[in-house]
């Protein structure tokens, strides 16, 4: 049984703005431009290793916060059948596909001056780049359902085996070959990063987040207000 | 179809065996997919060879990459066909209708696109043997193990894809789309292990390979039955 929640008007909040997303994109503004002016440059990388600050954090963004939010929708919706759960896992995979899209640029930036190579098939490189495939699938597969609780299990149950599957290309490509730095700042030692870079580091990771949390409530604003007029017209 | 009166309800596995023999009986008397797929099969590895310089790469390099591409490819093909058959006259109606578990219906979809797979793959491997030069007699039977283990996992998720992008705008194209990304594990574990075994490696050199593969299969064979009841509720 699906719960189709016609969501009232006031909550739909088409009349008022949203202060979130100008707030994000100010915040990731600011902390630029403490990366490029007021933090020291990297002995050994130079200038190139500023990019650091947009291409970890979108990862960042995209892999722990965006995709996994989206797995535990989908699975989350399987069980509840809640509609709003499959448009938050809409708007999840929607706007992590923008970051990922994101890192999957700045990286070949960042690893043609300092590896040598625009593009390398290590283990992060390709997990994420498969991740980026599927969630195109995902959204294409949105795209080709025309009824509304079909698309929501089907998405669910891709979103699902998905979350599975990422492991198995990291594990995988692993076994096959593997050149990407490991983790800088989460790891069992201290980040071997200086104190300002670091300040700036975690000052860019808050940045991005807030910037993801108020994109993602544009969007889910969007869906909302999108399967109520389709609610409205359906009903007339 | 079984010539006994059913009076209760078949079990899971009875049911499932039911639902295979009707794909296999389909397929059996029309054989278009099968042909289809066969002949992609041997049109891909002829073309593959001629995309590389013969006197650069070496044959038996070159051979286990092509045959598990080729492999992935073709079965997409009988994928394709397993949820298609069901549309005529929305047979898939009457299918879900019966007194039989959602479960059943995918164990059984999935055993019959096993035996397409693996009936293409039986085509496939002598042909590689034959045009790349290589000789797989010594090691047939590690072979079949090994293509078997590919099929499953294939197979596992191709039957539940198939359900879900037969009833989409876009069928055709959603099915390989959605699916190459899962194969890819399947593909390395599987090609990983045959430059091995073609190359007389200690089997100790596949086994994290393996591993990966048979892993593959146990999540993905449960995860898909389970999901599979989603794909197909009214």
């Amino acid at each position: 049984m699906t719960v189709h929640g016609t969501p009232a008007p006031a909550s739909a909040g088409a009349d008022h703005t949203d202060l979130l997303l100008p707030v994000g994109f100010v915040a990731v503004a600011a902390v630029y431009v403490r990366a490029i002016f007021f933090t020291p440059v990297e002995a050994v990388q130079g200038p190139a290793q500023k990019i650091l600050y947009v291409h970890a954090t979108s990862a960042f963004v995209a892999l722990y916060l965006a995709f996994a939010l989206m797995a535990v929708c989908s699975l989350l919706y399987l069980v509840l059948k809640d509609e709003k759960l499959d448009r938050l896992a809409e708007s999840l995979a929607e706007v992590g596909l923008a970051f990922t899209t994101v890192v999957l640029i700045t990286g070949p930036l960042w690893g043609k001056p300092i590896w040598g190579a625009w593009w390398t098939w290590d283990a992060r490189l390709t997990a994420t780049l498969f991740l980026w495939f599927i969630i195109l699938g995902y959204l294409l597969l949105r795209g080709a359902l025309e009824e509304r609780g079909m698309r929501a299990r089907y998405s669910a149950v891709l979103g699902m085996l998905a979350a599975l599957l990422v492991p198995f290309i990291h594990l995988s490509v692993y076994l096959f070959r593997t050149m990407h730095p490991m983790p800088i700042v989460l790891k069992p030692s201290a980040p071997s990063m200086s104190p300002e870079m670091l300040v700036t580091f975690m000052s860019s990771f808050l940045a991005f987040t807030l910037l993801f949390a108020g994109l993602l409530r544009a969007r889910y604003r969007y869906a909302t207000l999108r399967d109520l007029l389709q609610d409205r017209e359906a009903a007339r | 179809m079984p010539d006994v009166a059913l009076a209760t309800p078949p079990g899971m596995l009875r049911a499932a065996w039911l639902v295979a023999r009707k794909d296999l009986a389909i397929e059996f008397r029309t054989r278009t997919a099968f042909f289809s797929a066969m002949v992609f099969a041997l049109l891909g590895l002829t073309i593959f060879y001629f995309a590389w310089d013969a006197t650069a790469v070496a044959a038996i390099d070159l051979a286990p990459g092509v045959l598990w591409v080729i492999f992935t490819f073709s079965g997409l093909l009988g994928l394709q066909r397993s949820f298609g058959i069901e549309q005529a006259d929305r047979a898939m109606d009457a299918l879900l209708g019966a007194p039989v578990d959602r479960e059943a219906i995918y164990l059984g979809k999935a055993l019959a696109n096993i035996v397409f797979v693996a009936g293409v793959q039986v085509v496939a491997l002598p042909a590689v043997g034959l045009f790349y030069n290589v000789p797989l007699g010594a090691v047939a039977l590690p072979l079949a193990g090994l293509a078997l283990l590919a099929a499953i996992g294939i197979v596992a998720v191709g039957t539940l894809f198939s359900a879900m992008a037969v009833n989409t705008r876009l069928a055709e194209l959603l099915l390989p789309m959605l699916s190459l990304p899962f194969f890819l594990p399947i593909v390395m574990a599987a090609a990983q292990t045959t430059a091995r075994l073609l190359a007389g490696r200690p089997a100790s050199e596949a086994w994290p390979w393996l591993r990966i593969l048979l892993a593959f299969d146990l999540v993905f064979v449960v995860a898909c039955t389970l999901a599979f009841p989603f794909t197909v509720e009214e």
